[in-house]
């Protein structure tokens, strides 16, 4: 049974953080509210240093191979944590003083827990539960803000996370059927006896619920009225911290299901359809917000590349991971930047952001160039991985979309960029009450982004090992 | 040592940037100073690699960056890429004296290509193709800072999108060129010796092909080629002068130092298959470029038609180049081989007349406030320093012995007319219509009536002197003494079209 409940203990961390920040929040006075803040902010720090000295063990899959501890997890034990610790500091100026500011924690503590908890999933019943506790918090927190904005942002996320969730069961519930057991290991030999159908069709209802995640097409429509609506350490935390979950879990299950069933042309096709959609739709924003929620759209289709060649080469799995950590924190800077100046609601408000704000200017170009793919960020060393790793896996032609698509994200990317480097500076708001908690986590994230590419060497090495079951 | 030697003016620039306070003189002259010392290192690396014999990579650095994904931190200089470096340091420091008298914002400015000396410099000693990739992209993203950020012209910050766009598609082909050289090869690896060793397509059928698609459309737009140039004319236009220069005499050549270092001796087979292509497609440049230039009015818009004129040949050259195999006799061999040494020599030279050529259409702008040369006349007698300086340029431009540009082209052509009679043929009027447009731009400019209110104040300045007439003077002296650089450039040439002929 290999019952190891230390072997969780980054998970415990999480779950003790939140549980402990939600005590704090019910006991405390409100003026003392922060300390859910601190508490959030060591359990996720705790799980980090948890998560990395585990990475250094060996690989296991513990509780009855429900679920594997490898170099995935690991990885999403790494990623997740620091990824939410960035938000949790750059929503820090927003959260703070706030009446429910320890709620915010809690839901970002146990989405946290609920995403890495996805990426290690090695039964379909262990995902499921993952899915619900990824999803869950995530609609709290994106009506966190409690106005109108939030409100329609939380109730997007509800009715596509609860129609994507119940598709999902019954695909789980078709492949059981199938098969007859739920653990990875046994599927492997189960699914192939199984008729194709069935299994086909319950893969394509399974993928409903983590694409949903993912924020891929079809199940994007919740990306970018929730990005706009929620609060922007929500969004930063919304377009991140599932999408490593989703993306690990997608690769896991997949590798399990039988090729023959269609599945890898399937994901290169909703790979190719994502990044294209969410590019195009980038071409016609203002706004910033919307901006990045439509590029978001666009790097799950260059992530779901890797995920369409997870049969075919093994490449994609330290690809897949490789590009999510930088995506992730990439992403989190451009959010940053975002958060730091609150008055600036449109993409003509950053006019001469450039001789006010160098070094929140420099965080945004290093952060949009990286999404980008320029070098030497970390996004172009995960790019480069990526499409090897298509092209090995027989996929070509989805690499030179790719390029087109990265091409074509250039644009609107420069558009943000454009305004930042002209015009007076004369006719702006007063800018006193900058965010300096979110320009420090800008800076860090966008130095960050070029130290990840840079040294990728040892890194894209550490990720370099396949899954277990 | 190689390092330091690309990443210094990184170094100089990043402390001009964080030390705010520095006032402007100061940092005029501590970017002359920088690029001054990089001169110097050149000539250090330039002098003991031809005691040492002058062949083969020299100063090689060699470490692991991303083995997962067969990426090194791989340098080295061999007789290709030493000639470009030292154009590099050159033209940047020609800049720098330049800039000692123009240009707003002068430490954000000489911060900017101190960095983008660094991703030239990088870029031509490369030895990895991420390596390559990185400081190629690097480059477009500095380029497109310098013409949006110090552009003139209402249209300056669509010319700057105009050029990045275009360039990033090219970069972007090549990326995909070198992840399917990479994956071609056994084991998987962005070496760019260890790929031009294994050739790794040989035999492949389309993959190759394809491959030699993508990594030569990315260089061509670059180069650039007809039909890929469009960017290159509103850039040059909108672009400040040192930021045209650069563009022209040093950006421009990655793109055809891209096809000798890489396409040719990586996909020699797939290169000699379609190297008819290159030959026609760098007679139209060399035709089409020259008929442009032709057109024009605009004194800068001329000198960027120019530029397509003499990548043109660069071309030509290069798909000339590609009419050998290995059975094939040694006389031959030796006309190809003048072919590949006098494209590399045209780099240079054009280097260095057509950042001559925008530097003064950048004193010009300053004086007269107009491109347009209906808009001057009789200049010769008001401004002679400044006449002096562009007739020499531009008779050196269009092919005058005694100047870079006639050893260049004289050797383009024997060699082309070795292997490709016809379209060596064809491109040879491309010269004539060079001289007759830039006789008639001298025309226009400096005699007849005048038409301008300039004295002789507005005469070029003491800086400006400094910084034009050195690029001329290397340019005669290539010449008159065409060993100096010849010497260095043959062996390179030569082992190019052995790895061609395999």
């Amino acid at each position: 049974m290999n019952e190891k409940p230390l072997a969780l203990l980054p998970e415990l961390l999480l779950l003790l953080g939140a549980v402990t920040a939600l005590l704090c929040g019910s006991f405390l006075p409100r003026g003392r509210q922060s300390v859910a803040g601190w508490v959030a902010a060591s359990a996720l720090a705790g799980s980090l240093i948890a998560g990395a000295v585990a990475a250094a063990g060996s690989a296991e899959t513990v509780y009855d191979h429900s679920y594997a501890i490898d170099t995935a997890t690991s990885t999403a034990r790494i990623v997740v944590p620091a990824a939410t610790l960035l938000i949790i500091a750059l929503a820090s100026t927003r959260v703070a003083g706030d009446r429910r500011q320890s709620e915010f924690y809690v839901l970002a503590l146990l989405a946290s827990l609920g995403a890495v908890l996805l990426s290690g999933a090695s039964d379909l019943l262990v995902l499921a539960v993952a899915y619900l506790l990824a999803t869950i918090p995530l609609y709290g927190l994106a009506g966190w803000g409690r106005d109108t904005g939030g409100a329609e942002a939380a109730l997007k996320l509800y009715l596509m996370g609860a129609l994507a969730g119940v598709i999902m069961l019954a695909g789980i519930s078709l492949l059981y059927a199938g098969a007859g057991v739920t653990r990875y290991d046994e599927l492997i030999g189960g699914l192939p006896a199984a008729p194709t159908g069935v299994v086909a069709v319950g893969v394509v209802a399974l993928l409903a619920g983590l694409l949903f995640k993912a924020g891929a097409v079809p199940m994007h429509f919740w990306v970018p009225d929730a990005v706009q609506g929620a609060t922007t350490g929500a969004a930063a935390l919304l377009t991140t911290v599932p999408k490593i979950g989703a993306l690990i879990a997608a690769y896991r299950v997949l590798t399990v299901i039988p090729v023959d069933t269609g599945w890898p042309v399937l994901l290169a096709i909703v790979s190719a359809v994502t990044m294209t959609l969410g590019n195009l739709a980038a071409f016609a924003q203002s706004v910033p917000q919307r901006l990045l929620a439509y590029s978001t759209i666009s790097q799950v289709g260059y992530l779901l590349m890797a995920v369409a060649v997870a049969a075919s080469t093994d490449r994609a799995l330290p690809a897949l991971l490789a590009y999510l950590a930088g995506y992730a924190v990439t992403n989190i800077g451009a959010f940053a930047v975002v958060a730091a100046l609150p008055h600036r609601p449109t993409l003509d408000d950053y006019r001469a952001l450039a001789r006010r704000q160098p070094w929140l200017t420099a965080a945004l170009v290093i952060c949009l160039l990286g999404l980008v793919g320029t070098p030497p960020t970390a996004v172009f060393v995960g790019k480069l991985t990526v499409f090897s790793a298509a092209w090995d896996g027989g996929m070509g032609w989805l690499v030179v979309l790719a390029v087109a698509n990265t091409a074509a994200s250039l644009f609107y990317y420069l558009r943000w960029l454009r305004p930042a480097f002209t015009g007076r500076s004369g006719h702006l708001v007063c800018e006193q009450d900058r965010a300096r908690p979110a320009t420090v986590v800008a800076v860090t994230a966008a130095a960050a982004a070029v130290a990840l590419g840079l040294g990728a060497g040892p890194v894209v090495d550490a990720v370099g090992h396949a899954v277990i079951r | 040592m190689l390092s330091l030697f690309v990443f210094a003016p990184a170094g100089a620039a990043l402390v001009l940037l964080l030390w705010r306070g520095l006032p402007d003189r100061v940092v005029r002259w501590a970017w002359v100073g920088v690029s001054a010392a990089e001169i110097a290192a050149v000539a250090a690396l330039w002098i003991r690699y031809t005691t040492d014999g002058g062949a083969g990579i020299a100063y090689e650095v060699n470490r692991a960056w991303i083995p997962g994904a067969g990426a090194g931190y791989h340098l080295g200089v061999d007789g290709l890429s030493l000639p470009l470096l030292a154009l590099t340091t050159v033209v940047f420091c020609a800049c720098a004296v330049y800039s000692l008298r123009h240009g707003e914002r002068a430490r954000q400015f000489a911060a900017l290509f101190l960095a983008l000396e660094t991703t030239c410099l990088g870029l031509f000693s490369a030895l990895d193709l991420i390596i390559f990739f990185v400081f190629f992209d690097l480059s477009i993203v500095g380029m497109y800072a310098v013409i949006a950020g110090w552009g003139h012209g209402a249209q300056a910050a669509r010319s700057a999108l105009k050029f990045f766009l275009y360039t990033f598609v090219g970069s972007l082909a090549l990326l995909v060129g070198f992840i399917g050289l990479f994956l071609a090869a056994a084991p998987h690896t962005f070496d760019m010796v260890a790929l031009t060793r294994q050739n790794p397509l040989a035999g492949s059928g389309a993959t190759g092909a394809l491959v030699l698609l993508a990594i030569a459309v990315g260089l061509a737009i670059k180069t650039p080629t007809f039909p890929f140039h469009t960017w290159l004319p509103p850039a040059h236009t909108d672009a400040p002068a040192a930021g045209s220069a650069v563009l022209a005499a040093v950006l421009l050549k990655m793109g055809a130092y891209g096809f000798v270092r890489i396409a040719m001796p990586m996909l020699p087979e797939q290169w000699r298959h379609y190297a008819i292509v290159a030959v026609v497609v760098g007679v139209l440049s060399a035709l089409y470029g020259a008929l442009a230039a032709l057109g024009q009015t605009s004194f800068k818009r001329m000198i960027a038609y120019t530029s397509v004129n003499h990548m043109g040949y660069i071309v030509l050259a290069v798909g000339a180049a590609g009419m050998i195999s290995g059975g094939d006799a040694p006389a031959r061999a030796v006309a190809v081989t003048g072919a590949v040494t006098g494209a590399v020599t045209q780099m240079v030279s054009h280097g260095l007349l057509t950042g001559a050529l925008f530097l003064l259409a950048g004193v010009l702008l300053d004086r007269g406030g107009t491109y347009e040369m209906g808009a001057y006349g009789g200049l010769a007698a008001d401004t002679p320093r400044f006449a002096t300086l562009t007739a020499v340029a531009a008779f050196g431009s269009l092919g005058l012995p005694a100047f870079s540009g006639f050893i260049a082209e004289f050797q383009i052509f024997t060699g082309s007319f070795a292997t490709v009679p016809v379209g060596a043929g064809l491109a040879l009027p491309g010269i004539l219509i060079t001289a007759a447009l830039f006789l008639w731009a001298l025309h226009r400019l400096f005699l007849g009536p005048s038409k301008h209110a300039l004295s002789s104040a507005a005469d070029a300045g003491g800086a400006e002197i400094a910084a034009i007439a050195p690029l001329l003077a290397l340019s005669v002296l290539i010449g008159i003494f065409p060993r100096l650089l010849l010497d260095i450039i043959e062996p390179a040439a030569r082992t190019v079209v052995e790895l061609v002929a395999r």
